[in-house]
């Protein structure tokens, strides 16, 4: 334990330092300029440089400071709080992670079973993922909204667009993974193919499953805080930082971001505990 | 399924039957005139170098391969009208058990598969993790066995549906001596306690002579029999001595000749 905390910690400290050290050099000319005539001490000027309202960059305990005002000191469910910012990411971020998982299983299914869909698919599953997201979101939420679909789920879409794809790929590879032997046994039993895919394939797939999970959650979420920029959202991370580039409120942005990455983490460890307990009752190993 | 009058009838009949593949250095041919009639109750042991259409001649019986000529009934039926009869049980070359279910799941693979009710279910993998001593690891999982007990969940596995016929694909290649002679006493009871018609392919001719009622010698280039031994073993209560005994030596060089000659066929 203690010889895996070491390097880590000495990681952190080095990136902080890096950071204040960074600040320092960036918000200069701010603070020489807030000074005025009155020629502060380079001690002054470096405590000026690290507590600007809106600093080029914020440092780590400026956005401490925002995070724990704006997370224990407002009550998670107003909207200030960044609590219920992220409760509304992480909402959008689910629908369209849960939307991914379906359709990534459906079309690997299909691709596996239909010699014709591995072809006409594969290359489109491809180039769906070339498309700079950021470009076509405002599209779906456009046209969405002309459907009336407005609010959770054209965010939800967008997430899933993302989040299909590594279970997609995962997918195709766990429904192929069973080895020949597997097969030849089930045909001896002449079991149809929903049996095989039942009892043989998608069960040998959940390794598969997982790891494309993993790479999923991270994506949705990134999905769900861009569809929450061109909706013009007022909540939620993706609201919350837009807001805050509009005000030039960086140690709002910068606290939203450490947010994002917070809930991005906690979902990441949750898929990581469900796997767990997954395999435990299966046997205790992948 | 034909009920007992008709026990005379042969439980495989194969006829004039050839295999070629068709591969990108031209065509090979795997089996060719192949003609055997198994009876009722029989354990064939098929014997042979690599290559020589053994395990291919079995998957043909099983429909997972079929033949380019010739005719094969299993059961009176075509093999693919007997498979989906559920005619057939078969032991793979590797144990071939899902990894997520445990010894019991797996036994119980087959009976989910056909529809059994649970209480029908549960009742028939006792009964067959009895017969291959394995009761007490019903609840634990593949990895979690020795390679010899996870051939032996494999076998409970193809009996559990209680198939009349039985094909084994060199079950016991991958394990040690020691493990293979104490298995292959336990097949022989099984053998003896059931009457199961039994398909054995397999590389050793200690094996052959001790398990079978007859053994098929067969070569490469082309997959052909060669020669077909009767065995003069006492077809009840053999053991591990048997192979010790004057018969048993002489099946043993006998087919040691149909080796051979299969072998200097090709040089």
């Amino acid at each position: 334990m203690r010889n895996r905390i070491f390097p880590l910690a000495t990681i952190v400290l080095v990136l902080i330092l890096a950071w204040y050290g960074l600040a320092l050099i960036l918000n200069h000319d701010q603070a020489v300029r807030l000074a005025g005539d009155a020629q502060p001490s380079w001690w002054d000027l470096v405590k000026m440089s690290w507590s600007l309202d809106r600093p080029l960059l914020p440092v780590p305990h400026q956005i401490a400071a925002e995070l724990w005002r704006s997370v224990f000191t407002i009550a998670p469910w107003a909207k200030r709080s960044l609590l219920f910012h992220a409760g509304v990411t992480a909402g959008s971020t689910l629908v369209g992670f849960c939307l991914g998982i379906l359709l990534g299983i459906v079309l690997a299914a299909g691709i596996v079973h239909v010699r014709t869909l591995d072809r006409a698919l594969m290359p489109w599953i491809i180039t769906s993922q070339t498309v700079p997201i950021l470009a076509i979101a405002p599209m779906i939420v456009v046209v969405l909204g002309n459907l009336g679909l407005t609010g959770l789920l054209p965010k939800a879409v967008i997430s899933m667009y993302l989040g299909f794809f590594p279970v997609a790929i995962g997918m195709v590879k766990g429904l192929r993974s069973p080895d020949p032997l597997q097969l030849d046994l089930m045909r001896s039993y002449s079991a149809g193919r929903w049996t095989v895919f039942w009892k043989l394939r998608l069960r040998a797939s959940i390794p598969f499953l997982f790891a494309s999970l993993k790479v999923a959650i991270a994506i949705s979420l990134v999905g769900a805080i861009v569809g929450e920029l061109p909706t013009g959202a007022s909540a939620g991370l993706g609201a919350r930082l837009l807001s805050g580039s509009y005000y030039g409120q960086t140690v709002q942005i910068w606290a939203a971001l450490f947010m994002a990455a917070f809930l991005g983490l906690f979902l990441l460890l949750l898929i990581a505990a469900i796997e767990r307990l997954y395999f435990s009752r299966a046997g205790g190993r992948a | 399924m034909p009920d007992s009058s008709a026990a005379a009838e042969p439980v495989i009949a194969i006829a004039g039957l050839g295999l070629t593949f068709f591969t990108e250095d031209g065509p090979v041919e795997a089996l060719s005139k192949i003609d055997l009639a198994v009876r009722p109750g029989e354990f064939i042991s098929l014997i042979g170098p690599s290559g020589c259409g053994k395990t291919t001649l079995l998957r043909i019986i099983a429909d997972l391969e079929q033949p380019s000529e010739g005719s094969i009934q299993v059961n009176g039926l075509s093999p693919s009208a007997n498979r989906l009869a559920r005619g057939y049980g078969y032991v793979f070359q590797a144990p071939a058990l899902f990894p997520w279910r445990s010894v019991a799941g797996n036994v119980a693979l087959p009976l989910e598969i056909m529809g059994l009710g649970r209480a029908e279910r549960d009742q028939r993998v006792q009964k067959y993790l009895d017969l291959v001593s394995l009761s007490d690891f019903r609840r634990k999982f593949p990895w979690q066995l020795s390679g010899g007990m996870q051939q032996r969940v494999s076998i409970a596995r193809a009996l559990s549906f209680e198939p009349q016929l039985l094909l084994m694909d060199e079950p016991f290649g991958a394990l040690d001596e020691i493990t293979r002679d104490r298995l292959n006493v336990e097949l022989l009871r099984l053998w003896e306690k059931t009457q199961k018609t039994v398909i054995f392919v397999t590389h050793s001719i200690p094996e052959a002579v001790l398990l079978s009622s007859r053994i098929v010698v067969m070569s490469a280039r082309p997959g052909r029999i060669v020669d077909i031994i009767e065995s003069t073993l006492p077809r009840r209560n053999r053991s591990l001595d048997s192979r010790d005994m004057p018969e048993a030596h002489a099946l043993a060089h006998r087919v040691r000749l149909g080796l051979k000659a299969g072998h200097s066929y090709q040089e």
